[in-house]
């Protein structure tokens, strides 16, 4: 539940973010915002579309984690080489409604997609019953939902007051990291107990 | 229709002709993909107004009964801007408000061609219908973001020896238009010699994060303040500033070509600070610091 609120939490920090990495090169016009929702929402459709797969394949604990892991480490090209990859699709794309879309698709689509496999993931790994499965589903969407409007506010209202965006984005990433140690460690003692 | 719904309809009427005769008469409003542009008009000085039901902000206004006579403080300011430079050729100008700015300078230098940027085609439309703007051979008006031109502009190595800044609406701050990256280009396409004239804000915590930013980019700025008004003008060269007399006797050289608008740029001298006013060591914006609308509340 927690790992669930996380994500919600920082895929809207970062889709944020997003818009102020692509004003630089693209402007903050209205497109450049419907370029990011656009990316972030297409991602999370075939994140779910795939998340609800891979959980059909012996589901455990630690493999959930991987899905963070893996968020955080696509996540680290964004970070290092968001700028040189802008300047190539700026010098391609005279026209900024493209050049934005294309941009964001590069720097966000395999990371934010990844974080969207986490929510039917957890559904199956917290669902025991099949007649419960509706009331779990509705406590994950709450949870994770209410870590989006967190994330989103916090970033908004405080975050790029107080720092800059790459060190937001590096704090992402080590949050994401910790996520995965956390599901590894309960995976252990669960084990254990076993 | 009953009499319930008459009452209604009725009440309905009564408070939009109350709510109308609050303000100035509408000529024309418009809803853009920005905002709610409103023209209006009253004792004879016709004015463009970005709507925020708040405050209402005049962007710019013209006198309709004289249209040499500027309205506005703040544009004389900007004019002011040009004792550092005489002699522009080439200018580029980021938002156009009303584009009484680029008329004036177009019509006093007969040289000068301009590149006009703005975001909002419908700007664009109700300067055009409203405000007498004309787009002659001298101007060339171009609907885009203000960074994306810029930095197009450099990849073609086009170099100004004006650039006037005027982007801000007084609602809502391009927080991308306000950054040392964002100056650094604008510093790359000026000329030696060429000069940048910023209108910016003051009376928030906002304004010293902005000359310090500047000042990072561009080292010593005039700072024109006058007596009665919000605003401040930044002028900034890359090459030294001149000093007083120069700029008394390019106020005296510009004073024909300003005497039919009712200007006289040597008034505006003495106000032209070099000396910070600011608090130096507040951080500088930049693309990855650059909360400049929450710092305007600050």
């Amino acid at each position: 539940m927690t790992l669930a609120f996380t994500s919600g939490f920082i895929i809207m920090s970062i889709e944020l973010l997003g818009g102020r990495v692509l004003a630089p090169y693209f402007g903050s016009s209205i497109y450049v915002w419907g370029s990011i929702i656009t990316v972030f929402m297409i991602a999370l459709s075939f994140g779910y579309l795939i998340g609800g797969r891979l959980s059909l394949l012996a589901p455990r604990l630690s493999k959930y984690g991987l899905f963070f892991v893996a968020a955080a480490i696509t996540a680290v090209p964004t970070i290092l080489f968001g700028d040189a990859l802008m300047d190539w699709v700026f010098l391609r794309f005279e026209d900024p409604r493209y050049g934005s879309l294309l941009a964001a698709m590069l720097l966000f689509f395999v990371p934010t997609a990844i974080l969207g496999m986490i929510a039917p993931y957890s559904v199956r790994l917290l669902v025991e019953e099949t007649h419960h499965s509706g009331r779990v589903a509705g406590g994950l969407y709450f949870i994770s939902t209410l870590g989006s409007a967190l994330g989103t506010l916090l970033t908004s209202f405080y975050f790029v007051l107080l720092f800059e965006i790459n060190e937001i984005l590096v704090t992402m990433a080590i949050a994401l990291v910790c996520c995965f140690l956390i599901a590894l460690i309960v995976d252990r003692e669960v084990e254990a107990k076993v | 229709m009953t009499s319930q719904h008459m009452k209604l309809f009725f009440a309905i009427i009564l408070l939009l002709v109350s709510t109308g005769s609050y303000s100035d008469t509408v000529v024309h409003r418009e809803k853009s993909l920005y905002r709610n542009i409103v023209v209006t008009e009253k004792a004879g000085k016709r004015c463009l107004v970005f709507s925020v039901k708040r405050q209402q902000r005049n962007q710019t206004c013209v006198d309709t009964n004289d249209p040499k006579h500027i309205v506005f403080a703040y544009v004389r300011m900007i004019f002011a801007g040009l004792l550092v430079n005489p002699q522009p050729t080439r200018g580029l100008m980021i938002g156009m408000g009303g584009g009484t700015i680029s008329s004036v300078l177009t019509s006093i230098y007969p040289n000068l061609t301009m590149d006009l940027v703005e975001v909002d085609p419908a700007v664009v439309k109700v300067a055009t219908d409203y405000f007498g703007f004309r787009n002659t051979h001298q101007i060339d008006v171009h609907v885009t973001d203000g960074r994306v031109f810029a930095r197009r502009a450099l990849r073609r190595n086009e170099q100004y020896d004006l650039i006037i800044l005027d982007a801000f609406t007084g609602e809502y701050i391009p927080e991308h238009l306000m950054t040392v990256e964002f100056l650094d280009n604008i510093k790359s396409l000026l000329t030696p010699g060429g000069i940048v004239i910023a209108n910016t804000f003051t009376g928030s915590s906002l304004y010293h994060h902005e000359s310090a930013t500047y000042a990072a980019v561009f080292g010593p700025l005039f700072n024109l303040k006058m007596p009665g008004t919000g605003n401040r003008v930044i002028v900034a060269s890359t090459l030294d500033l001149p000093d007083s007399e120069t700029l008394m006797a390019n106020a005296m050289m510009l004073k024909p070509d300003f005497e039919r608008y009712k200007i006289d740029l040597r008034k505006y001298v003495p106000n032209m600070n070099r000396d910070p006013d600011w608090k130096t060591d507040k951080r500088v914006l930049t693309d990855q610091y650059a909360p400049a609308n929450l710092l305007r509340n600050r």
